[in-house]
C-alpha cells in the first residue's frame, strides 16, 4: 500500500523537478546570451507536445523496445535512489538496493540507445552512439573511481548509510573528501550530457545523434526519461556529497545548487571533440582520482 | 522537364485554396484546448534554407529577435520538427527534397513559406526552374510576404500560425491527406521523371493515422 503511493510520488517529483530544472536551464542560458528566453515551463510544453504527436515511423520491433528499455532503466534508477533521509516517503525500493546496483542501472540507457539506433540504421544515429560509447569509456573510469572513493571512505555501499554518516555540514563528503567530489564532478557533467562534453547529441555535427530517427511520441518518451534520470543523478550526488535532505525543500535547494554549478560550467565552455573529451577524462579526473585513492588508503 | 507552357503563372486553382476543410464543430473540448495550447507554445522549426530568405532565419533564432520566447526553436531533423519553413525561391530540384523532408515530419505539421518567390515567383517569375506557387505542391499554412521578410514579419507570421493552432483550425497536413492525389499530380507535372518513388508516400493512401 505504501509503495503504491510512494512510487508515483517519486516519479512525479522527478518529472516535475526535471522540467522545471531544464526550463530554468534554458532561461539561464538565454540570459547569458542576453535574450529573454522561453518560459520556465517550456520543457513541459515540448514534452507534452511530442507525446501528443503521431508516430508513423517503424524500423522493426527493436526500434520500439529500445526507448522502452531506456525508460524502464531511468525509472528503475530513480526508484532505487532514496530522495529523503530519515523519512519513509520518497524512498522507492532503495532499502533493497545499493550504490553498486545503481551504477549497473546507469548503463541501461546507453544500451537501449545502441539497440534502437542499431536497428534504425541511420548513419548519424550510429555516429552518435559511437561517440556516446567512446565518451562512456572516458567518463566511467573516473566516475566509478570517485564513487569507489566514497564507498571506501564510509566502508559501505548503502546510500542510506552514507547519508546517515553525514549529519552536519562539517561531515558532508564534500567537506571531508573534496577530492572525490572533484573526481566525480567532471564525469558527472558529461553524464548529464552538458557542454563541454555534449559530443553525443551535438545538433550541428550528428543531427541529434542517437535521437536522429526518433520523432513524435518516441522523442517525447526519451525526453521524459532524460529529465527524470537527470534529477535522479542530481539527487544521488546530493545524497552522497551534500548529506542528503530531510525534506523536499532542502532536497530541491541542494539539487538546484548542484544543477546551477553544472549549468554555469557548461554555459561558458564550448564543446570538446570526442577524443579531446576522453583524453581529458583520462588525464585530469583520473589523475586526481589516483591521488585521492593514495590519500584515502595511506593517510587514513 | 518543366516548360513555359506548364508555367502556372498567376492563375490560382480556385478549388485548392479557397475550400478549407471544416474545423471542429462547436469549438475544441477542454482537453483538446490544452493540447492545442501545448502545440502552440512549442514549435520546432525545420528551416529549409532554399533561397536568400534563409538569411533572415538566423537573426530570428539568435539573441536579437530571440524566437525562443515564443517556444520556437530549431529542430535538428525533419522527424522532430513541427514547422517546415521554406525560405525563398524553390528550385524544382530542391522541391523534390523539400517534399521528402515534409513527408518525414510527424503530424501535426505546418508549412510556412517566406518571400514573394514562394507566393508568385517574385523576381524569378519567368524562370524555367523554379516553382511559382508553392501551395500547389505542398500545403502551405502561412505565407509571409516581402522580399525578404524581416524577422519582425516572421515573428508575426509565426504568431498568426500559433493563433490558428490554438483555435484548432485544420492545418495544411489535413489538406495534404485529403487531397493527396491533387498534390501528387501537381508534383508529377513539374518533377516528371524525377518524381519521388511511390513508396515514399503511398502510406498516405492507407487512410487513418499509420
Ligand atoms: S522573395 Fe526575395 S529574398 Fe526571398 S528568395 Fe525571393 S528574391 Fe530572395
Amino acid at each position: 500500500m505504501h509503495y503504491l503511493l510512494d512510487i508515483p510520488a517519486m516519479i512525479a517529483t522527478s518529472y516535475v523537478l526535471g522540467f522545471l530544472f531544464y526550463g530554468f536551464y534554458r532561461q539561464y542560458n538565454a540570459r547569458i546570451q542576453r535574450r529573454w528566453g522561453p518560459s520556465i515551463f517550456q520543457n513541459l510544453y515540448d514534452n507534452l507536445k511530442f507525446l501528443f504527436k503521431s508516430e508513423t515511423l517503424s524500423h522493426g520491433p527493436m526500434f520500439f523496445f529500445g526507448p522502452m528499455i531506456i525508460v524502464s532503466g531511468a525509472v528503475t534508477t530513480v526508484l532505487f535512489i532514496p530522495f529523503l533521509k530519515d523519512s519513509i516517503w520518497l524512498q522507492g525500493f532503495s532499502q533493497h538496493g545499493n550504490l553498486i546496483l545503481i551504477i549497473y542501472l546507469f548503463v541501461l540507457g546507453p544500451l537501449g540507445n545502441a539497440l534502437a539506433v542499431g536497428s534504425s540504421g541511420n548513419p548519424f544515429g550510429v555516429m552518435g552512439v559511437t561517440r556516446g560509447l567512446t565518451r562512456l569509456m572516458g567518463l566511467e573510469v573516473p566516475f566509478f573511481l570517485g564513487l569507489a572513493l566514497v564507498m571506501l571512505q564510509y566502508e559501505t555501499v548503502s546510500v542510506h548509510a552514507i547519508m546517515a554518516a553525514q549529519s552536519s555540514i562539517g561531515e558532508w563528503t564534500l567537506v571531508t573528501n573534496p577530492i572525490a567530489f572533484l573526481v566525480i564532478l567532471l564525469p558527472f557533467i558529461a553524464s548529464m550530457n552538458a557542454a563541454p562534453f555534449d559530443v553525443v547529441g551535438a545538433p550541428q555535427e550528428v543531427y541529434a545523434g542517437p535521437r536522429v530517427e526518433f520523432g513524435g511520441r518516441f522523442l517525447g518518451v526519451l525526453m521524459t526519461q532524460n529529465m527524470m534520470l537527470s534529477v535522479g543523478k542530481l539527487v544521488l550526488l546530493v545524497d552522497l556529497f551534500l548529506g542528503g535532505a530531510t525534506n523536499l525543500f532542502i532536497l530541491i535547494a541542494k539539487a538546484f545548487a548542484l544543477f546551477l554549478l553544472i549549468t554555469s560550467i557548461s554555459a561558458v565552455f564550448p564543446r570538446l571533440k570526442t577524443e579531446q573529451a576522453v583524453d581529458f577524462f583520462w588525464k585530469v579526473p583520473l589523475g586526481l582520482g589516483v591521488v585521492g585513492v593514495v590519500a584515502t588508503v595511506w593517510l587514513q | 522537364m518543366y516548360r513555359h507552357s506548364h508555367c502556372e503563372g498567376f492563375q490560382q486553382d480556385p478549388t485548392a485554396q479557397e475550400l478549407g476543410l471544416a474545423g471542429p464543430e462547436g469549438g475544441l473540448g477542454p482537453l483538446e484546448q490544452l493540447v492545442a495550447w501545448m502545440r502552440k507554445r512549442s514549435l520546432f522549426v525545420l528551416a529549409f534554407g532554399t533561397g536568400c530568405g534563409a538569411i533572415e532565419m538566423r537573426p530570428l533564432m539568435t539573441s536579437r529577435f530571440d524566437a525562443e520566447r515564443f517556444g520556437i526553436v530549431n529542430a535538428a531533423t525533419p522527424r522532430q520538427a513541427d514547422v517546415l519553413v521554406i525560405s525563398g525561391y524553390l528550385a524544382i530540384k530542391t522541391l523534390k527534397r523539400v517534399i521528402r523532408s515534409y513527408e518525414q515530419m510527424q503530424e501535426p505539421k505546418y508549412v510556412i513559406a517566406l518571400g514573394s518567390c514562394t507566393i508568385n515567383g517574385g523576381m524569378y517569375w519567368d524562370s524555367y526552374n523554379t516553382v511559382k506557387q508553392v501551395h500547389r505542391y505542398l500545403p502551405v499554412d502561412m505565407y509571409i510576404n516581402g522580399c525578404m521578410p524581416r524577422p519582425e514579419a516572421l515573428i508575426e507570421g509565426f504568431v498568426a500560425l500559433q493563433g490558428r493552432i490554438a483555435r484548432g483550425e485544420p492545418g495544411g497536413y489535413q489538406r495534404y491527406r485529403e487531397r493527396i492525389d491533387w498534390y501528387k499530380a501537381n508534383q508529377r507535372r513539374v518533377l516528371g521523371d524525377n518524381m519521388l518513388p511511390d513508396y515514399t508516400y503511398d502510406w498516405y493512401h492507407a487512410g487513418g493515422i499509420a
